[in-house]
């Protein structure tokens, strides 16, 4: 497991260390990618962490997938790398047209923070290696936009082509079908609400994202 | 001598008395012009010079070997071991948020941020003790909710979590919230900065936002008055800032890699009174002056007097005095951070703060930089406390609609509601968030990310029942049940930073207030080994010249020295014995103050329980080293509402119920006497706790049995759990969940 993986840095991000400190705790090594630098520096694997990316002004993601790194994440994920969008992270990848569908604001409309539990629907992606679909897992959530929504016949390649990778057991966010998570039809590029970077320490409550994270570092 | 300026009504409209001004014409020697009026009102205003309250405030405890910074610079600094500093403040942003709830609570989190990275330390948690008036109430409700949506909104944006906080509903804050903040940051103790400048010639480097026409005046106009029918709203409003979370997002990590590399040799945030106090306090600090230019500052408008551009608290914004070779390299890393940054000074050796009109321009006030803060008034304000305390005091305060199980109901509720609208995971260091007693943090280097298997606790509390009914001794319990806190989740107190919510100091009673809270903060701070490090004062907390219920507020700071697993949690396991752990209350224990008094019997007088402060040091001791040892199944604070709701929060968080004996009448389950915590240790070590206790000097009795689906407190006393649960949990969603209607 010597995979270098990327960890892109909007301005505006703010789990980009908790994801390079998890990984590294994992055994696999990790740097930040600067959002106006187009090069990815040859990493093995990319990041889209959690945060805020500038802002989250104008939409989540909106203005992120017009930084200069932006094109290079997308050219190698169509060269097959493996991509995980992380929360804002997954918002910025359905920005970008690298995922389907979109992620609006909760039902309820209020930000969420707190333990979710959500089953794997398919393992047929870089998060799946070591884990069976029907596993549960406890992640957390931390969004206010996490209420994914997309077109119906888009939501039924989704559904046949396997891409669903996670659904919420009890949907805290009104998303569509109960998604917690997708991925593209190669299943390289994963987009997910739930923080698997915080579930990674029994200290800090839940280690069910290490097996997501170790899946990813040998994808 | 007198002083007749022009026209009194100038310096009056800025909120400075004829006296104020007459001492300025001393220090002067000559009427000050507009700008030069408008400084001095901004800075000898209550919120920036204390002018009330310095004389009761030198009274506190400030130093112990562990401080390296007590009250005075931006925030308190500590020493926490293996290289780590630890910086902490407390503020309020009482009355932005009475009339613009989102953005005062916004821009409340925005500046105590600013507070810690000026000190160079990366802010790693929040906490929000937040008050309101009653939920049946549409106005309160829309301030509630505004303010938890403000402090969620800027807190989750700009990425620090809010990792604790207290939630308090009473007719006293209707018209007037509290809405206070603390924040704590963690740095290389060898990195630690001061807001100085020194270094004739040495730039002062305007960073962050421009300035903008908010905030003018909100220190002297807003915050340091009180609230009537015919001002609360609209007259005000424009003295509100707006905030930017992602504007500071950026300055936050500009300010920080600034500091990494070594490039400023002061910093200080812009709060409130804006760039006349960083300025000002900069230079003075320093021993030196300065040349400030106008011109030079990046504003937002066109046409800005330079006395708005003194006195804007817009906010967002930082002062780095840096030494012109690495001018460069600052102006650089603005850049690569998108931060707007403008040399407006120039620090000089003469002591005197020149405001200017281009450097080599027009001279529009000259003044000496340190009498905008050494010379600012300090008053001995009468203090008188209530002609009827006497017999307040001797009111019963047990009297009123008794039903246990109905009381009970009433009084317990769930903040889950408001704490699940914050992150409060962020930086993998949350070992217990909110919801729990204290919150606990793992520490790590904060360069290294190494970890120190230490862990720092915090929490925050306050408690205006007690103190309304005995401010000296309520403030005393206010401080123990803090140290409780944290001694829930394994830690020993090292700090305290308070917040001093308080009426209008105008008034003799308020005065007396404040005077016995400071006595009361001082003795329990002594006799828990615990210097107060920083703090805030917001006085004027009225409505129509009805002062609110004085609100002392701690943040206990405390430290883990094992920590290798998460505390227990405050949930009952099944079937293992509780015991009750400190002063014995007995069944004449004094109402007074309780929640139950106010809120159920209606009565705000009495006395309170005796309170042993000695034996509560050796609970926390105890709870604190058990914790630590793993000795404990559970364990919970004895606070607000008694033993009764401590138990019922317990048996809700784990649906495990249990069976208390001699506890079903309203004086067993709902008095509030202080220094208590319950616990519940395997059965198999119940003898060995129980000694260990004799031996320790605390008081510890078998009070129930864990169990069941439902609560008892003795035979005719019976609650389900589900309706418990339910009633606790609805709460909150019932009155502010489907949004609240517009005031």
């Amino acid at each position: 497991m010597s995979h270098r993986v990327g960890v892109v840095r909007f301005p505006g991000t703010n789990c980009e260390f908790d994801t390079i400190d998890a990984i590294r705790t994992l055994g696999g090594d990790a740097e930040v990618l600067w959002h106006a630098d187009p090069s990815l520096k040859k990493v093995d694997a990319v990041v889209i962490p959690g945060g805020f990316a500038h802002g989250d002004y104008l939409r989540c993601g909106a203005i992120a997938r017009f930084s200069p790194v932006m094109e290079s994440v997308a050219a190698f994920a169509l060269n097959g790398g493996p991509v995980l969008g992380i929360c804002n992270g997954f918002q910025v990848l359905t920005e970008a047209g690298l995922l389907p569908g979109a992620l609006q604001k909760n039902v309820g409309m209020k930000f969420l923070c707190s333990m979710q539990q959500i089953e794997f629907v398919s393992t047929e992606n870089i998060l799946g290696k070591g884990s069976t679909v029907g596993d549960c897992i406890n992640i957390p959530i931390n969004h206010f936009e996490g209420n994914f929504v997309c077109p119906p016949e888009a939501l039924a390649e989704l559904e046949t082509q396997g891409q669903i990778v996670f659904r919420y057991t009890d949907n805290p966010n009104g998303s569509t079908r109960d998604i917690a998570g997708i991925c593209n039809k190669d299943g390289n590029v994963v987009g997910m609400m739930p923080h698997p970077e915080r579930a990674t320490s029994a200290l800090l409550g839940s280690t069910d994202g290490t097996a997501l994270i170790q899946s990813f570092l040998t994808a | 001598m007198s002083v007749a300026p022009e026209d009194a009504s100038v310096h009056r409209a800025l909120g400075l008395s004829d006296e104020e001004y007459e001492h300025i014409y001393e220090l002067l020697e000559r009427h000050p012009n507009h700008l030069e009026l408008a400084m001095y009102s901004v800075m000898w205003s209550e919120h920036c010079s204390y002018k009330s309250s310095k004389i009761h405030l030198k009274r506190l405890p400030t130093d112990a070997p562990w401080v390296l910074v007590g009250p005075g610079e931006n925030a308190g600094v500590i020493d926490v071991g293996d290289d780590i500093a630890v910086a902490i403040r407390i503020e309020s942003h009482n009355h932005p948020s009475a009339i613009e709830p989102y953005q005062g609570a916004a821009t409340g989190v925005g500046g105590i941020l600013r507070d810690i990275f000026t000190m160079g330390a990366r802010p790693i948690a929040v906490m929000d003790p937040l008050r309101f008036g009653p939920l049946d109430d549409p106005r309160s409700r829309w301030i509630a909710e505004g303010v938890i949506s403000g402090v969620s909104g800027y807190g989750n944006s700009v990425g620090v979590p809010t990792v604790g906080g207290e939630l308090v509903f009473d007719e006293t804050y209707k018209g007037n919230p509290l809405v206070n903040v603390l924040a704590m940051g963690v740095l290389p103790a060898e990195r630690l900065v001061l807001g100085q400048a020194s270094g004739v010639g040495n730039l002062a480097i305007l960073l962050g936002a421009s300035t903008g026409r908010d905030g003018i005046g909100g220190v002297s106009v807003l915050a340091s008055a009180g609230f009537d029918e015919n001002s609360e709203d609209a007259d005000k409003r424009p003295s509100v800032q707006v905030g930017d979370p992602f504007e500071e997002k950026r300055l936050l990590e500009a300010c920080l890699e600034l500091l990494d590399e070594g490039l400023v040799s002061g910093i200080q945030d812009l709060g409130g009174a804006g760039i006349t106090c960083a300025t000002s306090e900069t230079a003075s600090r320093g021993g030196a002056g300065m040349d400030v230019d106008v011109s030079a500052i990046h504003s937002r408008e066109e046409g800005m007097e330079p006395f708005e551009l003194m006195t804007s608290e817009s906010q967002e914004r930082m002062l780095a005095i840096v030494e012109p070779q690495h001018l460069e390299r600052v102006l650089e890393i603005s850049a690569q951070w998108e931060i707007t940054a403008s040399v407006i000074g120039r620090v000089t050796g003469n002591g005197q703060l020149r405001i200017l009109n281009g450097f080599d321009g027009e001279v529009l006030a000259e003044l000496p930089a340190s009498t905008l803060h050494d010379d600012a008034p300090e008053y001995d304000r009468p203090i008188a406390p209530p002609d009827d305390l006497d017999q307040r005091r001797l009111t019963d305060a047990s009297q009123g609609p008794v039903d246990c199980v109905e009381n009970l109901l009433a009084l317990v509720c769930d903040p889950s509601w408001v704490y699940r609208q914050y992150d409060h995971q962020l930086f993998l260091n949350t070992v217990v968030g909110p919801g729990s007693d204290g919150t606990l943090l793992r520490l790590r280097h904060p360069t290294s990310g190494n970890e120190t298997g230490r862990g720092l606790a915090l929490s925050t509390d306050g408690n205006h029942r007690w103190c309304y009914v005995d401010p000296y001794q309520g403030t005393k319990m206010v401080v123990a049940e803090a140290v409780m806190n944290i001694a829930c989740v394994g830690a020993y107190p090292l700090a305290v930073v308070n917040c001093l919510n308080f009426g209008n100091p105008e008034h003799p009673e308020v005065m007396w207030q404040l005077s016995e809270a400071v006595d009361g903060m001082s003795e329990a701070c002594i006799a828990f080994n615990s210097p107060v490090v920083g703090g805030n004062v917001s006085l004027y907390n009225e409505t129509n010249t009805v002062d609110i219920a004085p609100t002392p507020v701690v943040g206990v700071i405390g430290m883990h020295p094992t920590l290798s697993e998460p505390p227990p949690s405050i949930g009952l396991p099944p079937d293992s014995p509780l015991l009750l752990l400190g002063q014995e209350a007995g069944p004449d224990a004094s109402m007074g103050g309780s929640r139950w008094a106010w809120e159920i019997g209606g009565c705000k007088d009495g006395s309170l329980p005796t309170f042993d402060l000695a034996q509560a040091v050796r609970t926390a001791a105890l709870v604190a080293e058990s914790v630590q040892k793993q000795r404990l199944e559970a364990v919970h604070d004895v606070g607000e509402g008694g033993i009764a709701v401590a138990v019922a929060e317990m048996a809700i968080e784990t649906g495990v119920g249990a069976r208390l004996d001699g506890y079903d009448n309203h004086i067993s389950m709902f008095n509030e006497s202080g220094g208590r915590v319950l616990v519940v240790v395997p059965s198999d070590a119940l003898e060995e706790f129980l000694e260990e206790a004799a031996n320790k000097k605390v008081t510890a009795q078998v009070i129930g049995r864990t169990g069941g689906s439902s609560l008892e407190f003795g035979p005719t006393v019976k609650v389900p759990l589900d309706v418990l649960t339910a009633a606790s949990r609805n709460k909150l969603p019932e009155a502010l969940g489907q949004g609240t209607i517009s005031a």
